[in-house]
């Protein structure tokens, strides 16, 4: 008992129920599986990417340019295919190709120059809005790409990436599935392997961890290649929902990828937290910012309803811990 | 064929020019005392453009064809941030280009440093944002839509589309001067409309609240959206949540065209922003080389410019040019 209340997620689990039951209560539109279609659609979009965040904060570092390399993934597949005529499996490829190099150079960058990752990804986060923006015009000629939906093979990708999926009692977005795909992977991964140990090994103190052979270069290279994999995943997700891409967006979902981990019960400091508690974190977010147009509030006060809330989801989980080790 | 047109395309030229270097005289003549016809100008332009947006993308465009119709050298710069804005006007007043073309989204905070430059002698023309506050702060000409005016004009349509329907108003960044304006022109003709707030950097969750909105109230019968993206969706939702609202839309893509044509987005209200970039460029080197003043005194409306099925036919091939 003490040690299941004592697992990173709980606090964000009970929050996440009481958020669920408040809107429940309080917004009769809320109780229908088209809503909670709606809701899981939401918390999808930011858990995905909230998976590699949580793993690589474990880790010890941040990622600022996850949200803008959303973007850079989505515009090389987009520029690549249309521009020779491709497949657009092709464009799926390289750009994946695109997104891991980016996360390459965030952990090399890091693990080398020994800056924080703050500083780095920061800076990446910089070049590629500028970049983002840039080479569309160079290529394009406008700020946006242009859309795609008649070459060969969207049908396909758009079937993987952004697609309904009718599971029966509901339909639901294709990427409600992913992203449970992705959290289990990230679950067993942490908790299962020795990677997993040596990814908490090298966020809680990285000079102890090498001292008893972690390869912490290599764990956090990876780990920084992880969120970009997973940021590229997110990007196709918006290229074939929305057939084209403007260079400017993402901007700022970087901060709600770590406040989902954070709010599932990931440390800023590293070392500690757990994938399950991600997408918890994103569930909360998603549900928040959704239930409370469910609700019908007057719009003007939505940001300070979000804040209460998120407020009140970290005091519960905060509640739940000292809880937990006040029984141990 | 091609090649042959450019070699006799070439061939006029050099004869062309001879013709008009044997012809010139070395002195006296209307050449020679030329006053401003020979100067080539700078122009500076300040917005207040988000980078990576279609709309300021099209400005853009109008403001460098206008600069390259009249030999022109024109520098862009922009910040969203209404002080870097500021700054960004007090720049080009230090280099001294020949004229400053702004927009005034914030007046109090951008309306100073432009006064700074007319009293050192440089032309201001504001555009696209700034219509009530431009005159006080010395401009002397503005170039843009009235936000109230325009969505006056699509709430009118709309209640005559559908009498007694529910619109709601998608504003994609909160507290912005010039989208609250649009919401509030549309609230005035047509009063059932109420204001929803969305995330514009993150178009799926852009679509998952207008989603929500649908779920939550099914007597929506129109949405309006305040940008072409976010109008595309809005379609998305509109489709994804089986009701049966309508979408109009401020501004125009290529994409919004073609589902205009296809009968898909109801209509658009276009501010013209080619027009708008076009003109104050225009305007500035008309006042400039010949002393004009265009409006007589008042704004120069570019919108509200309506686009339904009826008119889209020829502008669906201008939106692919990106200048519409």
């Amino acid at each position: 008992m003490a040690r299941t209340l004592g697992r990173p997620e709980v606090g964000a689990l009970v929050a996440a129920i009481a958020i669920f039951c408040f809107f429940y209560a309080i917004a009769p539109p809320f109780r229908t599986l088209p809503a909670i279609a709606t809701v899981l659609y939401s918390s999808s979009t930011i858990g995905i990417v909230a998976v590699g965040v949580a793993l690589l904060m474990i880790g010890g570092e941040f990622d600022l340019s996850a949200g803008v390399s959303v973007i850079s993934a989505a515009l090389a597949a987009a520029m690549i295919t249309f521009q020779f005529s491709l497949n657009m499996w092709v464009g799926v490829i390289v750009s994946l190709v695109v997104a891991l190099a980016i996360g390459f150079i965030n952990g090399y960058l890091v693990m080398r120059t020994g800056i924080p990752s703050f500083l780095i990804t920061l800076s990446t986060f910089f070049v590629l809005q500028g970049l983002n923006l840039g080479v569309t015009k160079l290529v394009t000629g406008t700020v946006a790409t242009p859309n795609v939906s008649q070459l060969d093979g969207f049908g396909s990708a758009h079937a993987i990436f952004a697609s309904d999926v009718n599971l029966g009692f509901a339909t639901v977005k294709v990427t409600v599935l992913w992203w449970l795909l992705f959290v289990v992977v990230g679950t067993w991964l942490l908790l299962r392997t020795r990677t997993g140990n040596w990814i908490t090994a090298s966020g809680g103190n990285q000079a102890s961890a090498r001292a008893v052979g972690v390869p912490v270069p290599k764990v956090k290279i990876g780990l920084f290649m992880g969120v970009a994999f997973l940021a590229w995943f997110l990007g196709m997700h918006l290229l074939f929902n929305f057939n084209t891409v403007q260079s400017g967006l993402g901007v700022g979902n970087e901060f709600i990828y770590i406040i989902a981990s954070v709010v599932g019960g990931a440390l800023l400091t590293g070392g500690y937290g757990s994938a399950v508690g991600s997408a918890l974190g994103a569930v909360i977010f998603g549900m928040t910012t959704q239930g409370i147009v469910y609700a019908g509030w007057d719009p003007n006060w939505f940001k300070t309803f979000l804040g209460v809330m998120l407020l009140m989801a970290v005091l519960v989980n905060l509640y739940v811990k000292n809880y937990a080790a006040g029984r141990k | 064929m091609r090649s042959t047109g450019r070699s006799l395309g070439s061939l006029v030229a050099v004869a062309a020019a001879a013709v008009t270097l044997a012809a010139c005289s070395s002195q006296g003549g209307a050449q020679g005392g030329g006053g401003a016809s020979g100067k080539s100008y700078t122009i500076a332009m300040v917005t207040h453009e988000a980078p990576g947006d279609t709309f300021w993308d099209k400005i853009r465009n109008g403001a460098e064809q206008a600069a390259k119709d009249h030999g022109i050298t024109l520098k862009y710069s922009n910040d969203p941030d209404a002080g870097n804005q500021a700054t960004l006007v007090q720049n080009a007043v230090s280099s001294k280009v020949d004229g400053i073309a702004t927009t005034l989204p914030t007046p109090a905070a951008i309306g100073p440093a432009a006064q700074k430059a007319v009293q050192a002698g440089i032309p201001v023309v504001a555009f696209n944002a700034g219509k009530d506050a431009y005159k006080q702060y010395g401009a002397g000409m503005y170039f843009g839509s009235d936000e109230d005016l325009a969505g006056q004009t699509v709430g009118t349509k709309i209640v005559q589309q559908s009498p007694g329907g529910k619109t709601v108003c998608v504003i994609q960044e909160q507290g912005q001067v010039q989208l609250e304006g649009r919401c509030a022109g549309v609230k005035k003709t047509d009063p059932s409309s109420e204001v929803l707030y969305v995330n514009g950097r993150d178009l799926p969750s852009v679509q998952q609240t207008i989603g929500a909105k649908l779920q939550q109230d099914r007597s929506i019968t129109d949405v309006v959206t305040l940008g072409a993206d976010i109008a595309l969706a809005a379609q998305k939702a509109v489709a994804d949540s089986g009701s049966q609202a309508k979408i109009a839309t401020f501004d125009l893509n290529a994409d919004v065209a073609q589902q205009i044509q296809n009968g898909g987005i109801n209509f658009s209200v276009d501010q013209q922003p080619y027009v708008q970039g076009y003109m104050a460029v225009t305007a500035l080197w008309l006042n400039l080389t010949n002393g004009n003043d265009i409006g007589g005194g008042g704004p120069v409306l570019t919108g509200p410019s309506i686009v339904d099925q009826s008119n889209i036919g020829p502008i669906v091939a201008y939106t692919k040019n990106n200048t519409r």
